[in-house]
């Protein structure tokens, strides 16, 4: 790579999306006049094969050793470019991309400013890219265990994914159980069968699995390192059982004399203080609820201890904290419901018959609070029932989004409602969306079924009669929008199909992984379209809800590809570490230690014995905090030297 | 019917008089129910917006004149369509393009505003003849406040007393202040919700020079229009001054101790929260803790309050145009605080109190039910 820069330029005119707004032939003679370029060219898109061997021909006929391509974003195709020059024989990093799509053509109309900006920012490029060194990328082994946060439908399909391939995985999940919002369904739409009983086996498979290490009731506290080698700090609730003794018995359960809402039973049930949220618990071991546990508040009870035989309460045991080390990670948090009382029109929390959709979930389900029975408050059973779609989705004053599932539940509850209670449905929708498989057809078998559907979004729910047949009903009005007219509907029962909202520590554990969230509040996925399970940060993938909302055939497909993606990166067994890092110039460095208080990712430390700083290259991300903060510049990044940033303005200040 | 075409030149015009925002609307009708109209009768709100998307707007009709502005439909709409702007615009269309004839009564009340500065055409050095007995002077720079009462105190005999009141409850709290007397003008809240844009900007330039040249900083004012327009449309026109609702001065001077409560107000009241100051401003516990701070009273919540507070039918000039008697809100309002066992409708809005006075006598309730703004009943305790 020794003697003279020789640039070669590229301008793609990436069909008509720069070609259409800058004039390319323009931009590729400018490029020819400036100084070093040795050829300058134009094509219709500079990333296709054609497109690549045109830049390799002219490495090998001209001598080429440095290279510019003037297209899209380099977070689109910088690879694709340096592993063309890589392919012809000069070192990758001799390469810069100039961005004259997002940042050009894009952004304006204009085609004479359009041109001009392009010109300077090829001119940038270039007169960067003839300070460029050529830089080796290492490679270091990657840790083929996998952490996955989340033991739902979305983590236990991607824990099973990995698991049976024969690769270790740690699950993890905060509550006693896994299971996730699933296990509290009744039946799934649109083929209608029971949650409870398709997921069960696998969550039995995850609980024996050799290759699962399950641990529940814990939560994610400290994550460090890179891509190949995280290293997790994990604490684990004490559940005043032991584990290695209980053998599920259920004996404490029964004898303990104290109840509170059950959580599993979204306020529809109650549950003792030591329980297990569901009898078909992963792991079958219950946990004392140490907030509401009579011995813990008042030192007084322990009627658990006194009849387990197998002696496994454990008022002693404590909170633990245990560490891992993996190479990726799967992030599988899910959802949370959102809040209906805070459309106080709705009347939800003020009447005692308007409950949510997870509510009415466990009021149907046979493991449920009435097994099964569709009962109002006062145990009758309910003559006529409303469902309220979009309570707080596609609503600008909660949520824009649309939740997804919302039509396919409601026309399922319709489907239930019908069948054990032959009461009369009223649903009230703003437009039906019906895109999965089956769906259209589910919605089809339902208006058979005789199910009254109402264009209209619900204005009110109110107890306000206006004639004696509304008197002690429950009044649901809206307008019928096909009708043009306002219409009332006395109901018995209103179940509001509420949205799907990030969870409530979502930016936290956003925080932790140090990935982004999109402006809806869920996670954000690497590429929408192109790349939905990836985040902002290499090793850490999605699946599930905890990305937007969706349904579970989604939401297992994505924890597949989430698992695929995993499973890659552990049969390639080595990750490939950017070559752009900081070097510290032991000769200059003082010692003051100011860059390793600044270093976001431990990637410094000082060496007492030679009175410096040193970099960690497996721990530097390149961010350049270090470098800007250093007293006596002492401190380069790798690939943004302050040689090729001045010759970039320089360049752009043309 | 014949076949519909869409009509460009009229979604043209409503784009350039302000109600461009409609094309966000999908029809999902929450405007239309959320409307008080169709307690009474049939307003299809979602209907307009889409016939305003097409351009298909019946411009001679009533329908756009019925809006009472009470921002229900806006404060719940999923789209954020702004339904009052929408309705503003399309009376902006008729008033200044003469496109179709404004409704009569709202017509002559505008005229009158327009050439004499108040809705009722009284002479203004009329103005401050309900003060002529109280030894109020004129807002000086010294002044710590301006006290604004809104015309219809200042004019109509019905409504004198909460201005009256207020004057009683400053003097006992020995507030230095001062009114404009002639020299004041009506707002033009309602004026620009009415359509008149032009006269609007007359009556602000106007209002915002008296304050500039009586140095007025802080402006407390009886009615929540004047409140509205004061603060959230004024500044932008060059207005330099706060603005204090009377209801949040009071709970200020009860919180610092300058009023002190001597009688018992042995009443069982309910309050009804004026759309302006409640969804328009987001006030809704200042006027509550004073009542609630009055000896004895005992406070009830009417059915719909709050947020979901029932309008008075007032808002939007409509305190000017004539309503069916079988199509009054105030009515149903009246029922409503019948139906909670009280015996005093207590508000703070002059249009509210109109309307609810109005209301009593032709549903002949007078020997159940008492109309008061807050500074009355306050002024009954002290």
């Amino acid at each position: 790579m020794g003697g003279e820069p020789r640039i070669g330029v590229y301008i793609c005119h990436c069909g008509s999306n720069i070609a259409g707004t800058v004039d390319v032939e323009e931009v590729t003679e400018f490029a020819r006049g400036l100084d070093a370029v040795v050829v300058a060219r134009n094509y219709v898109f500079m990333c296709s094969d054609q497109g690549q061997e045109i830049i390799k021909s002219d490495i090998r006929d001209f001598g080429l050793n440095r290279v510019v391509v003037a297209a899209c974003s380099p977070t689109v195709h910088e690879l694709t470019f340096r592993r063309v020059l890589e392919e012809a024989g000069v070192n990758p990093y001799l390469f810069e991309m100039a961005n004259i799509r997002e940042h050009c053509s894009w952004v304006t109309e204009d085609r004479q400013m359009a041109t001009e900006k392009a010109k300077a920012l090829v001119s940038a490029a270039v007169k960067r890219v003839y300070y460029h060194q050529p830089l080796e990328t290492r490679k270091v082994p990657l840790n083929p265990n996998t952490l996955v946060i989340g033991g739902g439908i979305a983590g236990i399909q991607a824990a099973l994914e990995i698991a049976n391939s024969g690769h270790k995985v740690y699950l993890v999940e905060r509550s006693p159980s896994i299971g996730g919002h699933m296990i509290q369904l009744d039946k799934t739409f649109p083929t209608l069968d029971c949650s409870a009983c398709i997921l069960t086996p696998k969550m039995s498979d995850v609980g024996s699995h050799p290759y699962i290490e399950l641990l529940t009731y814990s939560e994610v506290e400290q994550v460090s390192g890179y891509i190949g080698n995280f290293k997790v700090k994990i604490s684990e609730k004490a559940r005043y059982v032991d584990a290695d003794k209980c053998n599920g018995c259920g004996v404490c359960q029964e004898k303990c004399p104290w109840k509170v809402d059950s959580e599993f039973e979204a306020g529809m049930g109650k549950r003792k203080v030591i329980y297990t949220p569901f009898p078909q618990a992963v792991p079958n071991i219950p946990v004392i609820d140490r907030e509401h546990c009579v011995y813990f508040l008042k030192g007084t009870c322990r009627a658990c201890e006194e009849f387990c035989e197998a002696k496994a309460i454990d008022f002693e045991q404590k909170d633990e904290t245990i560490e891992v080390e993996v190479g990726s990670i799967i992030l599988a948090t899910g959802y949370d419901n959102f809040d209906p009382s805070v459309i106080t029109q709705y009347g939800y929390g003020e009447f005692d018959n308007v409950i949510t959709g997870l509510q009415f979930e466990r009021l149907c389900n046979a493991t449920g609070p009435t097994g099964g029975d569709i009962v109002l408050k006062d145990g009758s059973t309910p003559q006529s029932v409303a469902i309220v779609h979009c309570v707080g989705s596609r609503d600008k004053n909660y949520h824009e989004y649309c939740s997804r599932v919302c039509c396919m539940y409601a026309l399922k509850y319709a489907h239930l409602i019908k069948e054990k209670t032959n009461a009369d449905i009223y649903q009230y929708y703003i437009d039906m969306r019906c895109f999965g498989k089956g769906y259209e057809e589910f919605y089809e078998r339902l208006s058979e079924e005789g199910v009254n559907f109402i264009r209209g979004k619900v204005g009110e729910v109110t107890d306000q009669a206006l004639s004696e047949e509304e008197k002690g009903k429950l009044v649901v009005v809206a307008e019928d929008t096909l009708l043009g007219s306002i219409i009332r509907v006395p109901v018995d029962m209103v179940i509001l199909c509420v949205a799907m909202e990030p969870q409530p520590d979502v930016e936290a554990i956003a925080r932790l992984f140090n990935i982004s969230r999109s402006a809806d509040g869920f996670f954000l996925e690497k590429h929408p379209k192109l790349d939905p399970v990836a985040t902002t940060t290499d090793g850490v993938f999605v699946a599930g809800c905890c990305q937007g909302p969706k349904d579970i055939p989604d939401t297992v497909a994505q924890a597949s590809a989430a698992a695929a993606r995993v499973l890659a990166l552990i049969s390639k067994g080595e990750v490939e570490i950017e070559a752009t890092t900081a070097v510290i110039d032991e000769r200059i460095c003082s010692g003051c230690q100011l860059c390793p208080a600044i270093c976001a990712y431990h990637a410094i430390t000082f060496d007492k014995g030679k009175g410096v700083c040193q970099v960690n290259e497996a721990l530097c991300k390149g961010c350049g905090a270090c470098v800007s903060s250093c007293p006596s510049e002492a401190i380069t990044g790798k690939h943004f030297t302050t040689e090729q940033i001045v010759a970039e303005i320089e360049g752009i200040l043309i | 019917m014949p076949p519909l075409t869409p009509f460009k030149e009229a979604v043209d015009i409503i784009k350039e008089e302000g109600g461009e925002i409609l094309k966000l609307c999908y029809q999902c009708g929450t405007c239309t129910a959320a409307c008080p109209w169709n307690k009474v009768r049939s307003f299809i709100v979602r209907r307009i917006m889409h016939q305003g998307q097409l351009g298909l707007i019946d411009f001679e009709g009533e329908d756009i004149w019925l809006c009472a502005t009470c921002n229900n439909c806006v404060k719940r709409c999923p789209r954020g369509v702004e339904i009052i702007d929408v309705m503003r615009a399309l009376r902006r269309a008729v008033t200044e393009l003469g496109i179709a004839k404004v409704p009569d009564s709202l017509r002559i009340t505008v005229k009158n505003i327009s050439a004499i500065g108040n809705p009722l055409g009284e002479p203004a050095e009329n103005r401050a003849n309900w003060a002529k007995d109280l030894d109020v002077k004129l807002h000086t720079q010294e002044s710590e406040i301006l006290y604004f009462p809104c015309c219809i105190p200042e004019y109509d005999p019905g409504v004198h007393e909460v201005a009256r009141a207020t004057i009683n409850i400053l003097k006992k709290a020995k507030v230095d202040f001062g009114i404009l007397g002639s020299k004041a003008k009506c707002c033009g809240e309602s004026v620009r919700k009415a359509g008149d844009e032009n006269l609007f900007q007359q009556l602000a330039q106007n209002n915002i020079g008296t304050f500039e040249e009586t140095k007025a900083k802080k402006v407390v004012v009886s009615s929540p229009h004047c409140y509205h327009t004061f603060k959230n449309e004024y500044p932008e026109l060059g207005g330099k001054f706060t603005v204090v609702h009377f209801s949040q001065y009071l709970l200020d001077l009860i919180k610092q101790g300058r009023l002190n409560f001597a009688k018992q107000v042995n009443k069982k009241v309910t309050y009804h929260d004026p759309c302006y100051l409640g969804r328009h401003n987001d006030i809704y516990d200042e006027p509550r803790e004073v009542l609630k701070s009055i000896p004895g009273l005992e406070l009830v919540e009417l059915p719909y309050y709050r947020e979901n507070s029932l309008c008075c039918g007032g808002g939007g000039g409509r305190i000017w145009m004539e309503t069916k008697r079988e199509e009054r809100f105030s009515d149903m309002r009246i029922e409503q605080a019948l139906s909670v066992g009280a015996n005093v409708l207590a508000t703070a809005c002059p249009y509210c109190l109109l309307n609810f006075a109005d209301s009593v006598l032709t549903l002949d309730k007078s020997a159940l039910i008492e109309v008061k703004d807050i500074s009355e009943l306050v002024q009954e305790a002290l």
